[in-house]
């Protein structure tokens, strides 16, 4: 027999209070990584953003639009190496309860300033060459079941009316944190129908999207730009796209530090849970440390008990956790619009968390234990009585 | 014979609160190798306290224990549970067996302080457990067994490690008459046939009498 078999055999002495705890543990390893996959995909267009690209807004706020004729005066600032441009469509596709983002952008540059949309040679002269087509990202044209060729009717609101758009393309993601859930078309096409039914709309730039040649020269550029139309009657502000992202997070901070404090909470919840059970198993067998000190088992083979116990069921009820999180996640992300959380996937920090939580509170909810049964003495064990 | 138990002027108190407790004042034994010695006495007499302090498992407040040589008195708890492990042989009123161990396991586990390997470990168990007549019953659990199995299973464990002293409180204290009778003949074989030093508390008259000495205590005083 040895000591490890002595720890399940321990652990296994009340299965039912066990089996709670493990559950209990694995529930609020679900919630934690639940919680810290939310707010990891919150940050997931900030860290996705790329050092060398500048976006260009509207001073005031990022719902004015900026004069299209701002494009060649950016373009002539020296490090810049592409100037492409978008605007927030929005509309509604199908159901307006799922979400995904529609933009219109000049077709001729954007994918060269994300090159991280990957789309074959041929689609991309395909849209190209067509004003009303489309090319859509693999996570939505699969959510759909929609294919090259086939048209998407948008119901617009921001630009009013029926839309029609055929797909000529499918892009993929670079990596897996880049957003596959944008539909793109041409800003020359919204534009030109501006032009006839709004005109004075005609000529709205959302955003400029600046690739220059040294990220090093970011600040400097931006500088430059927004300097270029200081008192226009359209300033801008420009910054690198972090920052650009960083600023539409900070907008909902409120929310996230509460599930940041939220996901700390449950590991507080954990270790009392745990620490209840081992404070409880170490009373119950008081007079069993008692009889372990007096056959000479010394305070190292004590602390190894009875944090080993503590630790196999926190690392039982992590690793249960850890190992349901995942397709609870999955089923969690089918429940929300595709393009609400673009990124949405178990980061291995959280992974890492996880597992770092469970057993640091498999330690800290051993600590008690091991301090009570090691400062109890023989003669007070004995009589102890439970 | 020589004394391989020898308590001088040994006092002991224990404190509630601020009130001190007497419990034993300035006791000296010997006890000589081979003997069979019962401590008698009222409860509250300090019989226990006593055998807990040549046992090594509590300290004196005055005076030495000396076992085999070694002033257990001044042993620190680390070299105090070595010394235990390796001297004492632990017989309990309430058997004290681990509940989720098995015979075989309860008696194994002052082995695993040893260095022994898996397949001497295992013969000692065997014979510890042979000795006491339960050699069918190795791999049933505490309970499993009826109360003189059980304190039969405590004894094997007690002598597994070839003690120098075995001590006993109230061995026969939970059994019945017939189980207790087994019990004390057990220990009577382990002090003739296996010459083990035993210090045994009891109550019980017809238990003593199967030791080779009696003393009694009265209010923490040998009488």
């Amino acid at each position: 027999m040895k000591v490890l078999k002595l720890i399940l055999k321990n652990a296994l002495r009340h299965k039912l209070r066990t089996t709670l705890t493990i559950l209990g543990i694995s529930i609020a390893v679900i919630a934690f990584v639940l919680l810290r996959t939310v707010v990891t995909a919150w940050y997931a267009g900030v860290e996705a953003s790329a050092a060398n690209r500048l976006i260009v807004r509207q001073a005031v706020s990022f719902i004015f639009p900026l004069p299209y004729a701002y494009r060649d005066k950016i373009a002539a600032i020296p490090g810049v190496e592409t100037v492409s441009w978008a605007n927030w469509f929005q509309g509604v596709y199908i159901d307006k309860n799922q979400f995904f983002a529609r933009l219109a952008v000049d077709a001729e540059t954007i994918f060269n300033v994300y090159p991280e949309f990957l789309i074959t040679q041929s689609e991309l002269e395909s849209f190209k060459a067509e004003r009303n087509s489309c090319i859509l990202g693999q996570d939505i044209a699969k959510q759909y079941n929609l294919k090259v060729g086939d048209v998407m009717t948008i119901e617009g609101d921001i630009y009013p009316g029926k839309w029609d758009f055929v797909i000529r393309g499918i892009y993929r993601p670079r990596d897996k944190t880049t957003d596959a859930t944008q539909m793109l078309f041409h800003w020359a096409y919204v534009d030109e129908r501006m032009r006839q039914e709004q005109p004075i709309r005609a000529g709205d730039v959302g955003w400029y999207i600046v690739k220059i040649k040294d990220p090093n020269q970011s600040a400097l550029i931006s500088q430059q730009i927004d300097a270029l139309f200081k008192n226009s009657r359209a300033e801008t502000k420009t910054e690198t796209e972090r920052a650009f992202q960083q600023g539409f997070v900070q907008s909902t901070s409120a929310i996230i530090t509460s599930m940041n404090v939220l996901s700390f909470v449950i590991i507080g919840i954990i270790l009392l849970v745990l620490g209840n059970t081992m404070i409880m198993s170490a009373r119950e067998r008081t007079r069993e440390f008692a009889v372990f000190k007096t056959l000479g088992f010394s305070t190292y083979h004590l602390t190894g008990l009875i944090g080993g116990e503590s630790l196999l069921i926190s690392a039982l009820g992590g690793g249960l956790g850890l190992f349901l999180a995942f397709p609870i996640i999955q089923g969690f992300e089918s429940f929300i619009p595709k393009g609400f959380f673009p990124i949405f996937q178990v980061e291995p920090i959280t992974v890492f968390f996880g597992v770092s939580a469970a057993l640091l509170i498999g330690i800290i909810a051993a600590v008690f234990p091991i301090q009570k049964a090691l400062r109890t003495s023989i003669v007070e064990g004995f009589r102890f009585v439970g | 014979m020589s004394a391989i138990i020898s308590v001088q002027n040994v006092s002991k108190s224990y404190w509630r609160d601020s009130l001190e407790i007497p419990v034993l004042n300035n006791i000296s034994i010997e006890v000589q190798e081979g003997d069979f010695l019962a401590l008698m006495g009222p409860s509250g007499s300090g019989k226990t306290t006593l055998l807990n302090l040549i046992a090594g498992i509590d300290k004196p407040s005055k005076g030495n224990v000396i076992v085999a040589g070694t002033d257990i008195s001044k042993l620190g708890e680390s070299a105090l549970a070595k010394w235990r492990a390796n001297s004492v042989g632990f017989i309990f009123q309430f058997y004290n067996l681990i509940p989720v161990l098995t015979a075989f396991e309860n008696v194994e586990l002052p082995l695993l302080l040893t260095k022994l390997s898996k397949s001497q470990r295992k013969k000692q168990v065997e014979t510890a457990l042979t000795l006491v007549g339960l050699g069918e019953r190795m791999y049933h659990y505490p309970k499993q067994l009826s109360g003189g199995q059980e304190q039969r299973v405590a004894i094997a464990r007690a002598i597994v490690t070839d003690p120098v002293i075995l001590v006993a409180d109230e061995p026969t204290g939970d059994l019945d008459k017939n189980s207790a009778s087994e019990i004390l003949t057990l220990m009577e074989r382990l002090n003739s046939e296996f010459k083990k030093t035993i210090i045994m508390v009891t109550h019980d008259p017809h238990a003593a009498e199967k030791a080779k000495q009696i003393r009694h205590l009265e209010k923490g005083d040998l009488v």
